[in-house]
């Protein structure tokens, strides 16, 4: 039953079957959407009332597991909070895989790329006392000043929109992009981390940051307010310092355990958690 | 297992220009790099100009009339045009890659704001710089008597 305010919206789906198709097309499907119906509902629309065949990546639907990523009226975006209605234009939406990554299917766009990337650049913190990291004696001494540094960068899920986006990376395939790029930024500032000049080295070369020159889509089109551009520019900022022998990382011993007189007990009224429903668990 | 056969869709110089929807730093971006390569062919061009200096006499006569035509003079304007957006712009770029104007990191909390929003005032600024020079040099090329 339609709802009051329902309008029928074109979905313009670009359609790739590596089995049949030579190139991607485009087809029109004709989708009723109420108020407040997100791009996704819409591709379920389609998917269960028109073209069973209909492919694309999904998840959670709540804007957490970045898989949903996709080119919605020509913005790299997840389809799974994005409104029909904020982004239709003249009834027609024009949805697409994710530009700059290979498609392998409709919607589908090949992340691996990406993957690769993130985990060349070492995203991990990286110390000498090796035992120590694997076995923690207590946890790591960090101050909030410390944790803001990097903490924005933290809420990355992935979704590649930043790397569809980037003028740079649509046209130079070695530079790494700016996903990987705000992540390693992000370890790099950890005051845990001990592995500086180890990520010097990789960052000095065509897959480090010096291809960025700022059109600061990555940071436009973000949908968890990650702003790449902005740890890119950062992470430019350390390295010339370091250049210079101005720089503060190179001298950084990375953090320590938390000291004893750090130490403080639990905080008045918070309440015991519950008892535990798992055996074993705890 | 199987091979998976899939379908190349990276933008290439499309990517530069984009879909639409873009940011203005985007487009400065794209013109930045633009500019850029119209300044170095203008380089290229000047050497092989004066170049013909070493030709002796008549070749140098012979260049000299060729780029002293009206549409030359449209040209150098234009050279000036893109220079006076691309040293402004630069400055502007020179200042955020250093992070000078970019912001400290911050929690995202909705509505975002990025460092874009921290340096726009000044690419603001920057923008109306390079416009009254180019409209300066215009008056200059074009009005004046040399």
């Amino acid at each position: 039953m339609a709802n009051e305010g329902t309008t029928n919206v074109i979905f313009r789906v670009r359609r790739y079957d590596p089995d049949r198709d030579a190139a991607p097309y485009y087809q029109d499907f004709t989708v009723p959407v109420p108020p407040g119906m997100v791009v996704l509902e819409g591709l379920w629309y389609i998917k269960e009332h028109m073209d069973a065949t209909l492919s694309w990546r999904v998840s959670c639907r709540m804007g957490v597991c970045g898989s949903c990523g996709m080119l919605i009226n020509g913005s790299p975006t997840l389809a799974c909070n994005t409104q029909i209605h904020d982004v239709a234009r003249d009834g027609l939406l024009m949805v697409a895989p994710l530009p700059n990554f290979d498609i392998i299917r409709d919607l589908v766009p090949d992340l691996g790329p990406l993957f690769d990337r993130h985990s060349h650049l070492m995203p991990f913190i990286v110390r000498e006392d090796h035992d120590e990291m694997q076995e923690p004696s207590d946890q790591y001494w960090q101050s909030a000043d410390d944790l803001l540094e990097y903490l924005q960068f933290t809420y990355c899920i992935k979704c590649g929109c930043c790397m569809a986006a980037c003028p740079t990376f649509a046209t130079d395939p070695t530079y790494s992009g700016p996903q990987p790029l705000a992540q390693a930024y992000r370890y790099m500032i950890d005051s845990r981390d001990g592995a500086f000049e180890e990520r010097k080295a990789i960052l000095a070369g065509e897959a480090g940051p010096w291809r960025c020159h700022y059109a600061g889509e990555c940071s436009a089109v973000c949908p968890k307010g990650v702003d790449p551009a902005r740890a890119i520019q950062l992470m430019k900022r350390e390295l010339v310092l370091d250049y210079l022998r101005l720089g503060k990382l190179r001298r950084r011993k990375p953090a320590g355990v938390l000291p004893p007189e750090k130490k403080r007990g639990r905080r008045e009224g918070i309440p015991e958690h519950p008892p535990f429903t798992v055996e074993g668990a705890g | 297992m199987p091979e998976v056969k899939r379908y190349p869709n990276r933008l290439g110089i499309k990517g530069w220009f984009g879909g639409g929807r873009w940011g203005v730093e985007r487009y400065l971006y794209t013109l930045h790099r633009l500019t850029g390569l119209g300044l170095l062919t203008y380089f290229l061009m000047h050497i092989v100009v004066t170049s013909r200096r070493a030709l002796g006499a008549e070749s140098w006569t012979a260049a000299m009339a060729t780029v002293g035509a009206p549409i030359f003079k449209v040209g150098e304007y234009l050279v000036f045009v893109a220079f006076a957006f691309h040293a402004f712009n630069g400055l502007r770029l020179v200042l955020v890659e250093l992070g000078v104007l970019t912001g400290r990191p911050e929690e995202p909390v909705y509505p975002y704001e990025s460092s874009l929003d921290v340096q726009r005032p000044f690419m603001v600024v920057m923008m109306i710089a390079a416009a009254v020079v180019m409209l300066l040099g215009g008056y200059e090329f074009f009005f004046m008597a040399h």
